[in-house]
């Protein structure tokens, strides 16, 4: 036996884009049409896509693997293939051992049940036996934090409740292979990094995880090697970190021109001292270059900055003006190229570099693009977790105990 | 196929949850409770009586106690075919998220919907017995045919419902095709008449693979005489066709059902 968990060989799969007849009343006059039109086989043809195409990798076990992608890049057609949902078109997908997938772990609630009655459906749905998951009960109502309401029904919940309580269930099943998709992205901080403590606890027991995701601190955090999808093809396979950072280079492109525009940001770029980067360290100096071009004349501008976490909350903004430059004016083909050094003063995370050109006195803005970078900043030197880095150490330790 | 039904095998822990999930939803939705799985043969038994009323009248004939407990008797087992059809039919689209997010035998779900089917089956069954011993229906040792008969009416419905639940899902149409089979279908099987009643047309009505189950029931209950072996051995083997190719085609057509829901 070899020592991989899962073998993807060359796997490709077609969808059909459009709409497919769907009742029979649509399907009699279309076969008839096809016997009379020769054409309308060749239409359907043309609407075919691959959603991937010769993808192949190989995950060892015990390993935790992850498949990274923009939107549309074929995540969940690897998801649904993995957990053997869709057949591939042509290819073969190998599987080793038990493979349980958290997919969107609470698609099996029914909302007239209790949560508890929940935890017993969606478990045996994972795989569980009803012994296991009678053992298991307090563990998963404890790792849901829902003791209080474990009898209600599940429509009385909120959104959050109900991913807590799939994801509470999902973490409790031991399988050798787990497939995981954006569960991570639910519930609040603290849970999400619960649910991570949990994933790194079933990876050191021993089992092949293979994480699908956006989320790049997640990726990060688990997983030692990735693999990078664009448009259905494997990108690249390697360390993680090096993925991550083609992952971002990827994410950077650069504006078309648009004539009805006054003003145009027209490329944005991020670098550090040794030239273009989208991945730091907490205390790193980063440099922002950004060209703005005049497609008609204008005075008076500022160039806002901006960083948004993931979540696009807004974490920090300044402008040229604040900073005492400018403002700018500029004529029609002139182009204004600014740089901004800034001190990435952010723990780890994911963010969103955002551009304004912005006229403070009229209050207009000209052009605005967010995110133009996304950059990535890595684990804090102290170990310490969460976007703000608070410097922390032990300043005094005691045990104390009472007197006899 | 042998190997379908050991995975199958290997999934019974989820088939006896889908159908204790599909039990308690329905116990608990409605406020009857229990009183559900009564009602609605009930209804049934009372439409029935109806037409045998009309019909006696009709017919200068008195009408007796047999002829309303004959409608009884076959009156749920015809709730039960067109509940278990209907709910196993849609089974596989109104369970929608897990057909597209996790991998298991998706025949568990018609399968379940049957299993629920059934339990409701046997709570009216209950309540006949008991106004059966009231309506003094004697009880014979041909009591023992009953198992037999709906164990034929079970594989019918089955292989009825896997070909439903999968057209159901590939044309949406297929869902209000079943619904006016099922509506109408009452009309073709001798559930408010006996095929004796149609004459010589009665034998055509024999067609019908429920026709010798029904009356078989009717038969070996009120009755208490043999049913017509040869017929129900008819209905049988159409059953087991049904159900052998059903499966067939759920099973191949199963890897397309998350493409096309």
């Amino acid at each position: 036996m070899a020592n991989f968990a899962i073998k993807m060989e060359s796997v490709y799969k077609k969808f059909r884009r459009g709409e497919v007849h769907d009742s029979l009343r649509d399907l009699v006059p279309s076969i008839f049409g096809k016997v009379f039109r020769r054409t309308s086989s060749l239409d359907m043809k043309k609407q075919e896509f691959w959603a991937l195409q010769d993808v192949s990798f190989e995950v060892d076990k015990g390993e935790a693997f992850g498949i990274i992608g923009h939107n549309g890049a074929g995540k969940s057609t690897m998801l649904k293939i993995l957990s053997r949902i869709m057949k591939p078109t042509t290819g073969e997908l190998i599987v080793q051992g038990r493979l349980s997938a958290l997919i969107e772990v609470s698609a099996g609630f029914h909302p007239d049940l209790t949560g508890r009655e929940n935890i017993y459906l969606n478990g045996t749905i994972l795989g569980m036996t009803r012994r296991e998951i009678g053992d298991k009960l307090d563990a998963i109502i404890d790792f849901s934090g829902l003791q209080e309401f474990i009898d209600t029904p599940v429509k009385r919940y909120s959104s959050g409740m109900y991913a807590r309580l799939g994801f509470s269930v999902a973490a409790h099943v031991e399988p050798e292979i787990m497939l995981v998709d954006e569960v991570l992205s639910v519930g609040d901080y603290v849970f999400q990094q619960k649910c991570i403590a949990r994933m790194n606890e079933v990876i050191s027991g021993g089992a092949t995880v293979l994480f699908v995701s956006h989320n790049l601190r997640a990726v990060a955090e688990l997983c030692q090697r990735s693999l990078l999808l664009k448009n259905g093809k494997v990108q690249a396979i390697g360390k993680t970190n090096e993925i991550i950072t083609k992952y971002m280079e990827s994410t950077r492109n650069i504006n078309e021109e648009d004539p009805r525009k006054i003003l145009q940001i027209t490329s944005v770029a991020m670098r550090d001292f040794n030239g273009p980067q989208v991945q730091f360290q907490l205390g790193d100096k980063a440099w922002l270059d950004i060209t703005v071009r005049g497609v008609q004349p204008c005075e008076k501008f500022a160039v806002c900055i901006y960083i948004n976490d993931e979540n696009y909350y807004n974490l920090f903004n300044t402008s040229s003006e604040r900073l005492g430059h400018g403002p700018y004016n500029i004529r029609t083909g002139e182009t204004l190229r600014i740089s901004f050094e800034l001190l990435i003063g952010m723990a780890q995370g994911t963010y969103h570099m955002g551009v304004l050109l912005f006229r403070y006195d009229t209050n207009v803005a000209f052009d605005r693009w967010e995110p133009a970078v996304t950059f990535y900043v890595g684990t804090s030197i102290d170990g310490s977790r969460g976007i703000v880095p608070c410097n922390p150490k032990v300043v005094s330790e005691e045990i104390a105990g009472e007197m006899h | 196929m042998l190997s379908n039904i050991r995975e199958l095998m290997k999934y019974r822990e989820l088939l006896i949850m889908f159908t204790w999930r599909d039990i308690k939803i329905k116990y608990k939705q409605s406020v009857l409770g229990l009183a559900w799985a009564v009602l609605m043969p009930s209804f049934i038994v009372l439409a029935g009586v109806l037409v045998r009323v009309g019909y006696a009248h009709v017919a200068g004939r008195p009408l007796l106690i047999t002829d309303l407990a004959g409608v009884a008797v076959k009156s749920i087992p015809w709730a039960f075919f067109v509940s278990a059809v209907r709910f196993s039919g849609n089974s596989l689209i109104s369970n929608t998220a897990l057909v597209t997010k996790i991998y298991f035998p998706k025949e568990i779900f018609p399968i379940a919907s049957i299993a629920s089917s059934f339990f409701d089956l046997i709570i009216a069954s209950l309540v006949l017995a008991v106004l059966l011993f009231f309506g003094k229906i004697g009880v014979s040792m041909l009591i023992l045919w009953v198992p037999v008969l709906l164990f034929v009416l079970v594989i019918l419905v089955a292989g009825i419902s896997m070909y439903m639940a999968a057209a159901s899902l590939f044309y949406r149409d297929v869902k209000y095709i079943l619904e006016v089979l099922l509506t109408f279908g009452i009309f073709f099987t001798p559930v408010f008449f006996n095929s004796s009643m149609l004459g010589i047309y009665g034998r055509y009505l024999k067609w019908n693979p429920l026709t010798s189950v029904l009356e078989g029931l009717e038969d070996v209950i009120v009755f208490q005489k043999y049913p017509e072996t040869s017929w129900l051995l008819y209905s049988f083997l159409i059953g087991m066709f049904l159900l052998l190719s059903g499966y067939v085609f759920f099973k191949r057509a199963e890897p397309n059902f998350a493409e096309r829901i």
